[in-house]
């Protein structure tokens, strides 16, 4: 059981860092992609778009590599963690940005409508009468992301960095427990997520308070 | 005159919905609009606040404001109009995440950078108006549909509008709820607000508007008072609609 103590540290240095720091840039990324694809004009939507379409489209590992080990050849230099983390951010923003677009999309015609009448502008609109209520619709797919990202992480092992799998996988190259330590650190990506659920049970419940039952 | 509209004309597509309309509305009148569904009545209403915009024609407000919607019509000018008129809609559109006083306070103080404790005093006594102060604290999906509307009306009274629209305010309603909402809306025509509504409750329409429009096909078929286009029709269009409104077996 001393395998452990390094793969939790993994977890906890670089694991849930990773996650957070990756979930909070990749959601503001994708709330400015979202009003980007929600603006009237189309040269404002267009590299939203195209953005979306770019990450989406290509696989998350094919992103990693080009950033960490890719970009050097043209003399950019980035350490493993930020790497992951541009990757992720990237990753996030574009899936999140389809999520929020959808939530604001889901608002009746009448609240927007409502918001002008009373003198509201669309940015006023969005900022207080249509994002706080699409945020509710939201949670759920957002909840989702959130943990996909959690497991993801995983894949920043393969640039060198050492979050909670590399952990597993350096213990496990020295003593070839290879099932026990698999087994060990998917056990705790499991925790990581059950209790990831729990918090999106308590934001959900708060958001449901003006909700009729 | 508070307001005349000359020529008004607006078109979806190939569906002209209104056609040359022409009226005067003096400040203080209540305006009633009556018409079949699909006469362009609510599309009339919707353009007294920008919420749709006109292709062609004139309105010009008592206070100067004057715009020309044959030429492109500044953002500037209907904006100006939009914060003369406040809405009042069928289906209310209170904000459902923000409880009954926090919907009425919400122009005051966002839009008109009113004072907060100003804004609440208003709106408390705005609420006591229509008789729903105690239900401040509340959201609206804890009230009825006819307590909805009247926060809706308190919504649109805290604004300080010159111009109260009216959106068919009780056709959503269940019948034994309508009854509150129409004597808050008497209450005030009484007090002499400018009133523009869109209703299908032809006797209600008659007892408190000083014009009323019959609306069908895009224009309008007769206008006048209630005593002459209520209960001397001169179009066999207009005979036709009241008879199968007002005996509708």
């Amino acid at each position: 059981m001393n395998s452990l103590l390094p793969m939790l540290s993994g977890a906890i240095q670089y694991t849930i860092p990773l996650t957070l720091i990756s979930f909070a840039g990749g959601l503001l990324l994708a709330l400015l992609t979202a009003m980007m694809r929600l603006a009237k004009s189309r040269l404002i939507q267009l590299p939203a778009v195209v953005y979306v379409s770019a990450i989406r489209g290509t696989p998350l590992l094919v992103q990693l590599f080009i950033i960490f080990y890719g970009l050097p050849n043209i003399g950019l230099n980035i350490d493993p963690f930020p790497s992951a983390a541009i990757a992720f951010i990237l990753n996030v923003g574009a899936y999140a940005s389809e999520i929020i677009r959808a939530s604001v999309l889901s608002i009746p015609k009448g609240q927007w409508e409502a918001a002008y009448t009373i003198g509201m502008s669309r940015g006023t609109a969005l900022r207080r009468i249509i994002l706080p209520q699409s945020t509710r619709v939201s949670v759920p797919p957002l909840s989702n992301t959130f943990i996909s990202l959690v497991k993801d992480t995983s894949l920043a092992s393969l640039v060198l960095v050492t979050e909670l799998f590399r952990k597993a996988q350096e213990i496990a190259a020295r003593t070839y427990d290879f099932l026990l330590l698999y087994v060990e650190a998917a056990f705790i990506y499991w925790v990581i997520c059950f209790l990831l659920s729990l918090v999106q049970t308590v934001i959900e419940r708060r958001l449901d308070r003006y909700v009729a039952k | 005159m508070f307001l005349t509209i000359s020529g008004l004309a607006k078109s979806f597509g190939d569906n002209k919905v209104l056609k040359d309309i022409n009226l005067e509305l003096d400040k203080g009148e209540v305006l009633s609009i009556i018409g079949p569904s699909g006469s362009g009545k609510t599309t009339l209403l919707r353009c007294f606040n920008g919420l749709e915009t006109p292709d062609k024609g004139m309105m010009r407000f008592e206070n100067g404001l004057t715009i020309d919607f044959g030429e492109k019509a500044s953002k500037q000018s209907v904006d100006q109009m939009r914060k003369m008129s406040a809405m009042v809609f069928q289906s209310y559109n209170l904000f459902p995440h923000k409880t009954v006083i926090e919907n009425v306070i919400e122009g005051p103080i966002i839009v008109q950078k009113e004072k907060r404790a100003s804004a609440v005093e208003r709106a408390e006594a705005l609420l006591e108006k229509v008789g729903l102060n105690e239900k401040k604290d509340f959201y609206p999906h804890q009230l009825s549909g006819g307590q909805q509307q009247r926060v809706g009306i308190a919504r649109a009274l805290a604004l300080k509008p010159e111009l109260m629209l009216f959106d068919e305010p009780t056709s959503a309603l269940d019948p034994e709820l309508i009854g509150e909402v129409l004597t808050v809306m008497k209450d005030l025509a009484k007090e002499k607000w400018t009133m523009i509504m869109v209703t299908h409750e032809i006797q209600f329409a008659g007892e408190i508007s000083d014009q009323i429009v019959f609306m069908d096909g895009g224009y309008i078929v007769e206008h006048g008072p209630p005593q002459e286009v209520l209960k001397a029709p001169k179009q066999e269009r207009t005979k036709q609609f009241l008879q199968r409104i007002l005996n509708p077996v």
